[in-house]
């Protein structure tokens, strides 16, 4: 039984294993003297929705931000490690970090839309990547982002008036509209549910499931049910270590570790 | 990932459910042991007293079963358990509905008593003594597996998962035996009948004791026994005689 076992987990790993279109390998990073992730290896797999779950403080948010280096802008922030996109090595001197959160962007915990338009918060980034050809064209790309962040049908009718006017939804929808527009491969997600009302996190998860078919996701989330909600791929943080990273399935019914089951049915002291 | 115990939550009201449930399944599954016990003992010295006694028991099964039903649905709507607590009250959920069949086969077996009026009580009538037999060991079976159940003992699970072929077997023979004895004795037909269905819904309680043991296996281990259980009942292809006894029931 045991051989048939293992075999049946052989053959469940090994045919086609997605391809990970981000690798973390032994990234460490640094607040000034204080170590807060010790040598984390992960890969965020093509087209799927990974989610990072752990306590306040144990790292997740500091490694979704190593994704698209959104740690450069603090100061006595390092990182040590090697994470590629592709094959490339993203912290490459080389490397444009514009450019980089280009391909990997990023949505916040608080909807945070410009003072702008409806229309101007979606057009801004096709805009200065020069995405669009003519005004025809740009009309397309917004049109496109907001039916795709599934928020189009709402906004149609006044799309020259200010996004913040939006609710707290929409205005996270329209931010996710603002990020898809300039066709980004990975997109990073930091808690973008915790402002809202269920029916309003009810439909950003809709909108994850469908954006999985484009594109590749990483979400940080308090909410463990979200997690095993949305994600096909779990990884567990505490005290900046990861301690497990697993299918979300298995993760949810089976975790490896006792700290991960400790965590995720409520019994962390 | 074992589980060690549903204690140690945050939220100690949580804690609380689980031990209800622990209490609500020790009590069922000590309620099916003595209900075995008490149409065993019934079905060997006849005793219509309590062989009734029994029967009027089996309620006391299905309430529990019905109390944990609603806690389970509870706990799942209330408190999204996950990980070894998921796996704990789904296992309660199966469990709890073995044990009630269980208490129904019980009742049945106490429900024949009346109709094996006829059989003089002896322990040593070959007939009942191999259907004592098979009682003594699906006995063992649901004592042993009831305290895997309380000792998270996986090793006694497998061993529980096994003996069910034990009784398969015995089940087979006993069905051989009662067909020749039938067929030499018409008069022995009705009491046969009925020794035949006691045999039966012993052998089907042994194979809810197995069930059990495969989800103490999932909720212990987050995984299952695999499907290759040796299965040793073959009656329902057996044919005792040949076609020269005639056709059944022609004397």
């Amino acid at each position: 039984m045991a051989v048939t076992e293992s075999e049946t987990q052989a053959a469940a790993a090994s045919p086609e294993p997605k391809p990970a279109k981000m690798r973390g390998r032994g990234v460490c990073v640094y607040y000034g003297d204080k170590q807060a992730l010790f040598d984390v290896d992960i890969d965020v797999v093509e087209k799927q929705v990974t989610s990072l779950i752990g306590p306040s403080g144990c790292g997740k948010s500091t490694f979704l931000r190593c994704l698209n280096r959104m740690n450069d802008v603090i100061d006595t922030c390092s990182v040590t490690g090697s994470i590629t996109l592709d094959t490339g090595d993203i912290y490459d001197k080389s490397v444009d970090v514009v450019q980089l959160r280009a391909r990997v962007g990023m949505v916040f915990q608080k909807p945070n839309p410009f003072p702008k338009s409806i229309f101007e918060n979606v057009a801004y980034g096709p805009r200065i990547h020069g995405l669009a050809k003519d005004k025809t064209d740009l009309d397309r790309i917004v049109e496109s982002s907001l039916r795709r962040a599934s928020i189009w049908e709402e906004v149609k009718d006044r799309l020259d008036q200010p996004g913040t006017g939006l609710s707290g939804g929409q205005q996270q929808r329209l931010c996710i509209a603002r990020a898809i527009a300039v066709e980004p491969e990975v997109i990073l997600m930091d808690e973008p549910c915790s402002a809202l009302d269920p029916i309003a996190t009810a439909k950003i998860e809709e909108l994850i499931h469908e954006l999985r078919e484009n594109f590749t996701i990483a979400i940080v989330t308090h909410s463990m049910q979200q997690a095993a909600r949305v994600s096909q791929k779990t990884a567990f943080f505490h005290l900046g270590n990861l301690i497990e990273y697993g299918e979300t399935e298995e993760l949810f019914t089976n975790p490896k570790h006792e700290k991960t089951q400790g965590y995720i049915t409520g019994r962390f002291g | 990932m074992t589980s060690a115990d549903q204690s140690d939550h945050i939220v100690k009201a949580y804690d609380d459910e689980f031990s209800r449930l622990r209490k609500m399944f020790s009590q069922m599954s000590g309620l099916a042991e003595s209900q075995l016990d008490g149409a065993l003992r019934a079905v060997a010295r006849r005793d219509e007293e309590l062989a009734a006694a029994v029967r009027n028991k089996d309620q006391e099964i299905d309430d529990l079963e019905t109390e944990i039903d609603a806690l389970v649905v509870r706990m799942l709507a209330l408190r999204q358990p996950v990980a070894n607590d998921l796996r704990f009250i789904v296992a309660m959920l199966r469990m709890s509905a073995d044990i009630e069949r269980m208490g129904d086969y019980a009742k049945n077996i106490a429900k024949r008593v009346h109709a094996l009026a006829q059989l003089p009580v002896s322990s040593s009538n070959p007939v009942t003594r191999s259907v004592s037999t098979l009682g003594r060991l699906v006995q063992a079976m649901l004592k042993d597996v009831f305290d895997a159940c309380t000792d998270e003992d996986l090793k006694k699970a497998v061993a529980v998962w096994e003996a069910d072929q034990e009784v398969d077997a015995l089940y087979t023979s006993i069905f051989r035996e009662l067909l020749t004895y039938m067929m030499e004795d018409p008069r022995f037909i009705t009491a046969g009948t009925h020794l035949l269905f006691i045999a039966k819904n012993l052998e089907r309680i042994g194979d809810h004791a197995t069930n059990i043991a495969e989800t103490l296996h999932y909720r212990v281990d987050g995984k299952r026994l695999g499907d290759s259980r040796p299965k040793d009942d073959d009656t329902s292809v057996m044919v005792v005689g040949g076609p020269e006894d005639g056709p059944p029931g022609a004397a």
